[in-house]
């Protein structure tokens, strides 16, 4: 059998990057499940699970984390999925498909307003949601108030890289125009 | 524009794909006869007012239909399919 080798789906990315007092960084490579509950199995799914989470909720389960990722669907972060989980919700192995990156720094929010649709007054801390990244299609954490995670899908790690570095940059420049010429 | 998903609550239009009048929701018996199938195919009301159509959110796969008015912009409410069904 061939021996395949790992890539990093963040190979040529150069991070981390520093613009604007913030630091985009690539996250490690999580165990991620997506599970999706098949009709009227929600209630058993909840009970072999402990929790399911709603609409933006992230929750501690399963020894790992289960965020919520869209209508009916859950990703389980590095989880251990009990058994009997699949007899209620439909379980797939996600972990390849996906790429996180951590941008955190007190500019995040002015980051991230350049390219997401999204009212982050309406994304507490906690909490997440799905929306775009410039046009990419995202799921959004944000663990703290000025830390964010971003998983995309693999494939357009580079637009999205593109899309967060030429960001960091506009709100840097931004940030060196209003400050008072030295000298 | 904002449209307020019942899953994400109030969100950007750029989220949103837009399908058409909710006439598709009222879909002929397969041996309706054919005006009635060409209405459902073709004639639209194009009101100037209320009207009430069908978006679906993209990043979260909701499908709703959505009261708005064609004259103010105001957008009145929206209801979930799935949900509605």
């Amino acid at each position: 059998m061939a021996d395949l080798t790992a890539t990093s789906p963040f190979a040529g990315a150069r991070l981390p990057q520093r613009f604007a007092g913030c630091t985009l960084e690539a996250l490690p490579p999580a165990q991620i499940t997506a599970v999706a509950p098949y009709p009227g199995q929600l209630a058993a799914l909840r009970q072999t699970l402990g929790a399911f989470p709603g609409p933006g909720a992230v929750i501690a389960a399963a020894g790992g984390r289960l965020v919520w990722a869209g209508r009916g669907l859950a990703l389980a972060f590095d989880a251990d999925m009990p058994q009997g989980s699949a007899e209620h919700a439909a379980l797939s192995d996600q972990s390849d498909g996906w790429a996180g990156v951590s941008l955190r720094g007190t500019a995040a929010p002015m980051v991230l307003a350049r390219l997401l649709p999204l009212d982050l007054r309406r994304l507490p801390p906690g909490s997440s949601a799905r929306s775009l990244l410039g046009h990419l299609p995202a799921l959004i954490l944000r663990p703290e108030a000025l830390a964010f995670e971003l998983w995309i899908w693999r494939s357009m790690v580079g637009s999205a890289m593109h899309d967060l570095t030429g960001a960091m940059q506009a709100v840097g420049a931004r940030q060196a125009l209003a400050e008072p010429p030295t000298g | 524009m904002h449209l307020p998903c019942p899953c994400c609550g109030p969100r950007d239009l750029r989220e949103f794909t837009h399908k058409g009048a909710d006439d598709y929701l009222r879909r002929p018996a397969p041996d309706a006869p054919p005006e009635a199938w060409d209405d459902y195919l073709h004639t639209r009301a194009n009101p100037a007012g209320r009207t009430r159509d069908l978006w679906y959110h993209d990043p979260c796969g909701t499908w709703i239909a959505v009261t708005r008015d064609t004259v103010t912009h105001a957008v009145i409410g929206a209801t979930g399919l799935e949900d509605a069904q």
